[in-house]
């Protein structure tokens, strides 16, 4: 016997895992709108980007210059002015009830120290009790410093000063923030948010729905029949990954509409990129199901595997850098780790193959080995 | 061919554990073979071996004139299986789990739509065609499960306790589906518990730790034992202590 009916048997097999998932209205539903949910919940709720700094001021002496700062602060949307002392002592009460987010310590003298070109003393305290957004009001407010100074330096060079100020030669730091200049926290996000879709409905859902097959023990009369391993592997495989596509695309067009997040790179490459991604973890559920004895096991196994590690060791919320070293070297492990830096870099810096090739590649070993080895495990562990 | 199975000195071991012990059994075209056992007496261990979910650690077997170990597609193309647990879709209606086999085994779908009618209705259930399985009694499940392994008209079906907790008036329906199977050729495989529908049987086996202890006819059997029933034949071989306690 030949086998024209290879392809046809194929046919029938995805026909019906289609309907299996189709069948299943509930999860389906659940499935098409996490994406749409977890962009909106991440994007408002877990923000790390603030808006509503509230600022003390300590200016014991107000000159010309403390007073000219105090309007800089006033005038940043950013920020609100809610109480000015004359010493630092109001400050530690303020603190402690909540009352400020970001204290500014003016030291007597500003103007003096200008026109005089000596080193103006200011001093930022912040409430670092959230220790993320405590940095990040930090870097606001030096932004704010900086800008101030840089215009000092201007109207001094042009004459038009209404301060005096010494044509010294200040070192002026230039903080800029690359590719996400206004620190929105839900660009970065976004390329996480993708990686966690897909990790769910890609490697949870085939652990889940292959391991229900051995469960009921319609896994056995496939095995049976003519099918090969690879034949149901696919077949599993394929719905699911429409069904993935389907989610990249409401991720990035409900984090384009809701959140403005822009998108620099190549859709097509995107697109690629997280069917790569997608197949990875289709192979990595594959393999959980097969060594996996019930579906609550694999249910089990497939979050600690690969939820977990996509959420904390993938860079999607902590970056790489800041975990302890043996954690760093178990991240290179993670997917997710890699897709995230693509989809990041195409969706923010307009990356493309030429930038990327090392974790494309990185992803396609991966593919290959753990498809390898869900097709063995399946051979192995037929009963 | 001449047999539609032919085992010859078959062996499983896990570990040093034999859970199959060098058996070998013939069965012709056409025959009902009962293949029976206690529990753990190796009988589901040698019909994985014989439908190739489980390699043999030593010795071979034929069926339908092909080897398992090296020609196992072959193999799968011409066998049939049910297993003890329930093996079509729930969630899938009764015409879309035959189109899911039949295209599985490679039929064209003309002789799926043909095949898939004449099931139905010689099941009298084409009224049910659209119904998910799910929502049917077990008895109705296995008959379909039953019909939708021979769909691709397979050389040998392997039943393994495909009566299991099915009303009497249905099994009975269900031995009258085997025998019609035999009577078109096809090779039955059978495992079960239930010791009249061994008497059903044109041959049986008897498994008792791996090895078969007993093969005959159920008449032949019984004449050997100098016992009235299968049932007894069986309790002597699978737990002799029990069967001298009891007969003194």
């Amino acid at each position: 016997m030949a086998s024209p009916g290879r392809f046809h048997a194929l046919g029938a097999f995805v026909v019906k895992e289609l309907r299996h998932i189709l069948r299943d209205r509930q999860t389906l539903i659940i499935l098409l709108l996490i994406p749409l949910a977890q962009v909106v919940l991440f994007g408002f709720a877990i923000r790390t980007d603030v808006t509503d700094i509230r600022l003390a001021v300590v200016d014991p002496a107000p000159d010309d210059a403390s007073v000219a700062l105090r309007t800089r602060f006033s005038g940043n949307e950013r920020f609100r002015i809610v109480a000015t002392t004359t010493t630092i002592d109001a400050l530690e009460p303020l603190f402690r009830r909540g009352g400020a987010d970001v204290a500014l310590v003016i030291a007597p003298g500003l103007s003096r120290s200008l026109a005089a070109g000596t080193t103006a003393r200011l001093q930022l305290i912040s409430d670092a009790s959230n220790p993320n957004t405590g940095s990040t009001m930090q870097t606001y407010a030096s932004a704010v410093i900086v800008g101030w100074q840089r215009d000092l330096m201007a109207e001094a060079m042009t004459g038009s000063a209404r301060t005096a100020v010494a044509p010294a030669v200040l070192i002026e730091p230039r903080v800029r923030m690359l590719f996400n200049p206004t620190l929105e926290s839900v660009n970065l996000f976004v390329p996480g948010l993708i990686a966690l879709v897909l990790t769910l409905v890609s490697a949870q859902m085939t652990a889940i729905s292959l391991s229900r097959e051995k469960e009921r023990g319609t896994l056995e009369i496939l095995l049976v029949s003519p099918l090969r391993p690879w034949q149901i592997i696919v077949g599993k495989v394929a719905p699911y990954l429409l069904l993935a596509f389907a989610n990249v695309v409401t991720a990035l067009v409900a984090a384009w509409l809701v959140f403005d997040v822009p998108f620099r790179g190549s859709l097509t490459l995107l697109l690629a990129s997280s069917a790569l991604y997608a197949l990875v973890g289709l192979a990595l559920g594959t393999l959980i199901a097969a060594r996996t004895g019930s579906q609550l096991t694999a249910m089990t196994a497939s979050m600690m595997g690969t939820m977990l590690p996509t959420t904390l060791l993938s860079g999607m919320i902590f970056p790489i850098a800041s975990l302890p070293l043996p954690l760093q070297v178990v991240s290179n492990l993670v997917p997710a780790r890699w897709f995230i830096v693509i989809v990041r870099g195409i969706m923010l810096k307009g990356a493309g193959v030429v930038h990327l090739w090392q974790e494309l590649l990185v992803l396609t070993v991966m593919l290959v080995v753990l498809m390898v080895a869900a097709i063995r495990s399946f051979r192995a562990r037929l009963a | 061919m001449t047999q539609a199975i032919e085992v010859r000195d078959l062996t499983r071991r896990f570990g040093t554990f034999t859970a199959v012990d060098a058996i070998s059994v013939d069965v012709g075209k056409g025959e009902v073979f009962g293949f029976l056992g206690a529990n753990g007496a190796g009988k589901t261990t040698a019909i994985k071996m014989l439908i190739g979910l489980l390699e043999p650690t030593g010795g071979s077997a034929r069926v339908a004139g092909f080897d398992v170990l090296t020609q196992s597609e072959d193999v799968r193309r011409r066998i049939g299986y049910m297993s003890q647990r329930f093996s079509l879709y729930d969630d899938l209606t009764m015409r879309e789990n035959i189109t899911l086999y039949g295209g599985i085994y490679g039929l064209s779908d003309e002789d799926i739509r043909t095949r898939g009618d004449e099931l139905l209705g010689g099941l009298g259930m084409m009224h049910t065609a659209d119904t998910l399985v799910g929502t049917l009694p077990l008895g109705w499940k296995q008959k379909l499960a039953f019909s939708v392994a021979m769909l691709h008209r397979p050389a040998v079906v392997f039943l393994d306790e495909p009566t299991g907790g099915v009303d009497p008036v249905t099994r009975r329906q269900f031995w009258e589906m085997i025998y019609a199977a035999a009577s078109r050729g096809t090779t039955v495989f059978v495992t079960t518990h239930y010791m009249d529908e061994a008497e059903y049987c044109d041959r049986l086996s008897i498994m008792v730790d791996g090895r078969i202890a007993a093969m005959g006819t159920p008449a032949a059997l019984k004449a050997e034992f100098g016992v009235a029933s299968i049932d007894e034949v069986f309790v002597r071989l699978a737990r002799p202590s029990a069967a001298a306690a009891a007969g003194g």
